[in-house]
């Protein structure tokens, strides 16, 4: 049971971090309709940015300055490179985003060298017993403050005068530019939003064993939890991050013993065989909208 | 008609191979000036040119599932795996370290490897005919993270990650191609034989979407609801494009390594798809030509940046300088990309189909 619980609290922590990723994706996706690989770029690129600044101003403020900066980076990476392509074939889109990833992830390389470098944060592999249960200290933080930016994020949707005009260009984006919405801002913001959240993301991923040049091969798992959820679902992308991380710890923790056949490092292939089930029950995924079509 | 080529008086004549006068004198040009290549040129060349023509096979097979029938599929790395290690399984040493049957033939192994990917096309099919668009992206991407896995586990045939397998043994009726004989070199006769198959294999594409499968394919990928409407079989067509473009890959897989020999199953990986989809785009969606351009443009890329050193001396040529030369190759491969596909999304073909326009009705530009 304990191991059960550590391996549960492990995937939540971990299923966050792919939240976090999902959500980007899938915020750019509904204002878009683009999926935006420059992601895992952005996630490196914060991680790196907060190995620097923790030095510098300490690790809670490097957090929040490296999220905005990477906001920005990603803004500009929108009004330059993708604002062009309003109106272009998804995909050439989408390929041009694998192109500003891969330069922007050359660049970061370039800062981190060699070796891993720490992001100075306080918990490291710490422990601590939580109903008897022993549990790193690093993913109740993972998970407490996904909770607490996914309760902003849907309460800004919800709530405020830019997030309903995100929804409305989320919706029908010509409609949206009759009523007097931005429609080009919402496009730069909701990459920006992306950013911040991919850079958050970066510093959870680099808590503990550090920001190496792998580190971005992680946010290619939020790509079966956005579709698990459903691309067009801010929900979905969050209960299929979680999901997508339960699965991948459970999977870690039992399947050497249950089925030692599929090799060692199933657990990191497990998502898209969940995902492939999940699709051929559910072609748009768990609270994906189904596409109205007529002729 | 005499005097007046481009009068077309039939449909057969609209639809024919070669449909215009400039194509058929400039392809048999090109097809002239490939032949004569390999003696111009240095062995290292040759074979990069070789490699280029191989990934021209297998973007071709992209192009008939993502530019004609529009599906996109990132997962051709997995179909190009699972030709490469049909290919080096049948033509393998039956006594050596990995798994090998000793079909050194080449005709037999190259069919084979086919078949088995297109086969395993097939299979997928069905869950790809579901899903649309990004889904169907996504998905085909987990194939070719499923895929690494097998292949980084099954080290009985893959022989494993870091240590890899000899390639399939390129032999036609009894002659090895890779080792120089009385006329010509190895890198010659790798170039020519790539060459001959790209030809083959490019002529029985462009005959495939010029007949009715491809005009239902095109149909299919303009819209697909549209396309059923008018009694375009979705399921069966879907199915067969990924089955031919299977196919394809599976061709390309099993002679990609042949001119290096050898192979590692960390090579069939996201990289490698996202590659072969930026050959498709770059080149020109749904044209063959178009494939075989950027085909040639992505594998040729990396040997180019390789020559800036020379020009721009402050990248300096060794792995340890401030900026490597496979940084700027990686940065400049991520530039290009992205600057050739905002200035002219239609790709190469795209920027032909210009200058075509432009010296047609040269020196009137309207």
């Amino acid at each position: 049971m304990t191991e059960f619980l550590q391996s549960l609290i492990r995937g939540l922590g971990s299923g966050s971090i792919y939240a976090l990723l999902a959500l980007g994706f899938v915020i750019i996706y509904k204002s878009t309709r683009v999926i935006s690989f420059a992601q895992p770029a952005f996630m490196l690129a914060g991680a790196v940015l907060v190995s620097y600044l923790a030095a510098e101003v300490g690790f809670f403020a490097a957090v929040p300055i490296a999220a905005v900066l990477i906001a920005v980076l990603a803004l500009g990476v929108e009004r330059t490179v993708l604002r062009p392509m309003i109106g272009k074939p998804v995909f050439v889109v989408a390929i041009i985003t694998i192109g500003v990833d891969v330069v922007v992830r050359v660049v970061t390389n370039a800062f981190i060298g060699l070796d891993v470098r720490q992001v100075g944060d306080p918990w490291g592999l710490n422990t601590v017993t939580l109903l008897g249960v022993e549990v790193q200290q690093r993913y109740l933080v993972m998970f407490g403050t996904t909770v607490a930016v996914v309760a902003v994020l849907f309460a800004f949707f919800r709530f405020s005068r830019v997030g309903l005009a995100m929804r409305a260009v989320a919706y029908d984006q010509e409609v949206a530019l009759a009523q007097g919405i931005s429609v080009g801002s919402v496009f730069a913001l909701s990459w920006a939003i992306a950013g911040g959240l991919a850079a958050l993301a970066g510093v959870f991923v680099a808590t503990g064993a550090g920001v190496d040049q792998q580190l971005w091969v992680i946010a290619l798992k939020a790509l079966p939890a956005i579709i698990l959820g459903g691309l067009d679902s801010l929900g979905g992308a969050v209960v299929g991050g979680l999901a997508v991380g339960v699965v991948e710890s459970l999977v870690g923790t039992y399947q050497g013993d249950v089925a030692p056949w599929l090799g060692p490092n199933f657990a990191l292939v497990a998502p898209y065989v969940l995902m492939l089930v999940v699709l051929l029950v559910r072609p748009y995924g768990l609270f994906g909208s189904k596409e109205v079509e007529r002729l | 008609m005499k005097g007046r080529p481009e009068l077309y008086t039939s449909y057969a004549q609209d639809m024919a191979f070669l449909n215009t006068r400039p194509k058929r004198t400039w392809t048999g040009a090109l097809v002239v000036v490939a032949l004569l290549v390999p003696f111009a040129i240095t062995d290292d060349l040759l074979m990069l040119l070789a490699t280029g023509f191989v990934a021209a096979i297998g973007a071709i097979g992209l192009n008939i599932v993502t530019g004609y029938a529009g599906q996109v599929s990132l997962g051709h790395a997995f179909f190009l795996a699972i030709g490469a290690y049909t290919g080096a399984a049948l033509s393998g040493d039956p006594d050596g370290r990995v798994l090998g049957f000793g079909v050194t033939s080449l005709p037999v192994w190259l069919l084979a490897s086919g078949l088995v990917a297109g086969l395993a096309g097939l299979i997928v099919a069905p869950i790809a005919v579901r899903l649309r668009g990004l889904y169907l992206a996504i998905v085909t991407l987990g194939l070719v993270f499923l895929g690494e896995h097998v292949f980084r586990e099954w080290t009985s045939l893959t022989g494993g990650p870091g240590v890899g397998r000899p390639a399939a043994v390129p032999e036609l009726f009894g002659v090895r191609l890779d080792r120089p004989s009385e006329f010509f070199s190895g890198p010659q006769q790798l170039y020519l034989l790539m060459f001959v198959l790209l030809v083959i294999f490019a002529v029985l594409a462009r005959n495939l979407v010029r007949s009715r499968i491809g005009r239902a394919f095109a149909a299919v990928r303009d819209r697909d609801l549209a396309a059923a409407v008018i009694g375009v079989d979705l399921t069966r067509y879907k199915a067969l494009a990924f089955a031919v473009s299977s196919f394809y890959a599976g061709v390309a897989g099993s002679l990609l390594f042949v001119v290096n020999g050898f192979f590692d199953p960390g090579s069939f990986g996201l990289l490698l798809s996202v590659q072969y989809i930026a050959m498709v785009l770059i080149g020109g969606a749904g044209t063959i030509s178009g494939a075989i351009m950027g085909a040639l443009f992505i594998t040729l890329l990396p040997r180019i940046t390789r020559e800036l050193p020379t020009v721009l001396p402050f990248i300096s040529a060794d792995a340890t300088g401030s900026v490597t030369v496979f940084q700027v190759e990686a940065v400049l491969y991520g530039l290009l990309i992205v600057v050739f596909l905002i200035v002219e999304p239609r790709g190469l073909f795209g920027i032909w189909v210009r200058v075509r326009n432009y010296w047609r009705t040269w020196p009137f530009s309207y």
